[in-house]
């Protein structure tokens, strides 16, 4: 009952407070939508590349979506510092600088830009394979002709045996033609394929980098806005002495701290069916799981950001103090929520990975959201979210043992 | 240890007994025995710092005591449940600006027990006595100071408690209507309920059946306001307060 009058009075306050109800709910979907014409257009990346006496089957391999290459050949003379190269890049504004001098092949590039450096090594790479996956096809072909030629040799020995013990003697010269043709024609349909067809587990070839992000930024943005605004309002409630006022009445600890925990999951749930619904119907995001697991994650996220805010707002005295924990506490949780593969992190990064709650809740989120996972597949990972809603629910009781001790 | 002094508790509704209180090692109350009955208005007086705050937050049970003990209506304090019996305006006025002052007194209402057939009754009365009655559809964040001590001691009023514990109830409200509050507290108290207040009003301390003073953490006087003046030879409660803290003070040099 108790625990009630406190819910019903805390989404009585954010519900008066137009321009925090505004921040809750229009600031996520201004994010989202920054970061989907964002993460657009990061796929169209272009490079420029000068080549210099650069081999015409390599450079013709080279030409993949966005690389520009341009044939500097004919201008003047190269020297073997690299002198030529700057002066090439630095002049054209270029990316990179291709030369060839017999066997080897010297690349200079420009660096500034990682994903344009990165796409002429990829096309670099990708020539070379192609190359001598092509050499390599030749080679095949050629020693399939002659064992083609040795087979037919047999044939035709066994024959002429056969005819030989047979007693008769004909027709061995149009024996020896016919076969070679239909080798010929083996020898074609052999060479084996430089195209390569790639096929998505999930997914599909339409997949952006904000694919990825979606179900990350779902899970915290809901961190965040109810992490800050949680916090700030129990701090308020220190700071005008509500807090200690309301422990001046028969009101249980854990009552305070479970009012604000029903009121803040109830905004959380609000605010999860207003991110999910723009997001499927503006950006027309695939969600392969079911949405009602989507929603309990996002609560559970919302229920460990609020009990975390709650108990961050003790070692605040004033709402600037309370930003300075955004730093500390926030952002370093972005960088493990999978933008980053956590995977490929130092073994040491990766334990603090793992102590980060939206580790777990984007791990499970982006799970849902792009394999379909369910509601035992993500088991585990909401074991752990609710181990730390646990840890920080406790805390907090503890610590208002400082206006109350009973 | 519990109640060997039962018999004496049985007509106490506030009781406290050899108190010492205080903050890590600085001792703020140090020695404070007395009690109080039902039906009798006690007002705490001192300076500031003497330790009034800390004497009532001591009794509400926020803080256990360093020795000594606190019983209110018999039981122990610190004790949660008996907090629903005690009807508290805080030094501060601590309100939900962002609510009116109907949804405050509904929200302190049901956090005190308040029955919810009652309430309505109960809030009306509550907010008829402060002049409030008016003005409870507006919201806190535009009600002027005095306004706000009103609405703290309404809400300390509704449910009707059997223990009231005003920390200075008086500042920022005009004298017509203190006039009116001092009679209210008057018929509340010959209702036999409790009432325990700080001031640094003379005027409020004389309209007490007993006064308590503090200074430096002790209880250096006690008594109805006449006997106060009498023990101190003093024609008002000032000079007597004023005598009593000299005397305190030559003690404490001859210590």
């Amino acid at each position: 009952m108790r625990t009630w009058a406190m819910t019903r009075r805390v989404l009585t306050e954010l519900l008066r407070d137009k321009r925090t109800l505004a921040l809750m709910f229009a600031a996520p979907l201004l994010i989202l939508t920054l970061m989907y014409f964002l993460f657009q257009g990061a796929n169209n990346t272009n490079a420029d590349l000068a080549v210099r006496s650069v081999d015409a089957d390599l450079v013709s391999a080279m030409q993949i979506d966005g690389m520009h290459i341009h044939d500097v050949t004919a201008s003047k003379g190269s020297d073997a510092d690299g002198g030529t190269a700057r002066q090439v890049i630095r002049d054209q504004d270029y990316d990179g600088y291709l030369e060839q001098s017999g066997d080897s092949l010297t690349l200079t590039l420009a660096g500034t830009d990682q994903t344009k450096s990165g796409l002429i090594l990829q096309s670099l790479k990708s020539a070379q394979t192609t190359l001598s996956a092509k050499a390599a096809s030749a080679t095949i072909a050629s020693q399939a002709a002659s064992l083609k030629q040795l087979e037919q040799k047999v044939t035709e020995l066994s024959a002429q045996l056969l005819a030989l013990n047979a007693g008769k003697q004909t027709a061995s010269s149009s024996q020896s033609a016919s076969p070679s043709t239909s080798s010929s024609g083996q020898q074609s349909q052999r060479n084996p394929s430089t195209t390569v067809t790639v096929t998505y587990l999930y997914g599909d070839a339409d997949s952006t980098f904000f694919d990825t992000l979606v179900p990350i930024m779902m899970g915290f943005v809901i961190f965040f806005f109810v992490f800050l605004i949680s916090g700030i309002a129990l701090l308020h409630e220190r700071t005008t002495g509500t807090l200690a006022r309301l422990l001046a009445t028969p009101i249980r600890r854990r009552e305070i701290v479970n009012g604000y925990l029903f009121g803040y999951g109830i905004v959380a749930i609000i605010q999860t069916v207003v991110v999910v619904s723009y997001t499927l119907l503006v950006f027309k995001t695939e969600i392969l799981g079911s949405l009602w697991t989507v929603m309990l994650i996002n609560l559970m996220v919302a229920a460990c950001a609020l009990t975390l805010g709650l108990l961050i707002s003790t070692f605040a005295r004033t709402e600037f103090q309370m930003m300075q924990f955004i730093p500390i506490i926030v952002i370093p949780q972005i960088f493990f929520s999978g933008i980053i593969s956590v995977d490929s992190m130092p073994r040491w990064l990766q334990a603090v990975a793992h102590a980060m709650p939206l580790f777990w809740g984007s791990h499970a989120m982006s799970d849902v959201v792009e394999k379909g996972a369910g509601l035992s597949q993500i088991a585990p990972d909401l074991g752990v979210l609710a181990a730390f809603i646990v840890v920080f629910l406790v805390l907090n009781v503890l610590v208002m043992r400082k206006y109350r001790r009973v | 240890m519990e109640d060997t002094t039962g018999t004496d508790r049985g007509s106490a509704t506030v009781q406290v007994s050899r108190l010492f209180q205080g903050y890590g090692r600085t001792m703020v109350l140090r020695d404070v025995d007395f009690e109080m009955q039902g039906g009798e208005i006690l007002a705490l007086i001192g300076p500031s710092g003497s330790g009034k705050t800390t004497l009532i937050s001591t009794i509400m049970g926020m803080m256990p005591p360093k020795s000594g003990s606190v019983h209110v209506l018999g039981v122990r304090m610190p004790n949660r449940e008996q907090l629903g019996n005690i009807g508290f305006m805080a030094q501060t006025d601590a309100l939900y600006t962002n609510l009116s002052g109907m949804e405050n007194l509904k929200f302190f209402a049901s956090l005190q027990n308040v029955d919810k057939r009652r309430f309505a009754e109960s809030a009306m009365h509550a907010a008829k006595i402060v002049h409030l009655e008016n003005a409870l559809n507006r919201r806190v964040a535009g009600y002027s100071g005095g306004m706000k001590r009103r609405l703290s001691l309404a809400i300390a009023l509704i449910g009707d408690p059997e223990i009231l514990i005003l920390d200075e109830p008086t500042v920022g409200i005009d004298p017509e209507l203190r006039r009116e509050i001092w009679s209210e507290l008057h018929r509340i108290a010959d209702q036999g309920h409790t009432i325990m207040l700080t001031t640094h009003v003379m005027a409020d301390a004389a309209q007490a059946d007993t006064l308590l003073m503090i200074r430096q953490g002790e209880a250096i006087a006690k008594g109805s306001p006449e006997e106060v003046k009498e023990q101190y030879r003093a024609t008002s409660i000032e000079d007597a307060f004023v005598q009593a803290g000299r005397d305190q003070d030559a003690h404490l040099g001859n210590d």
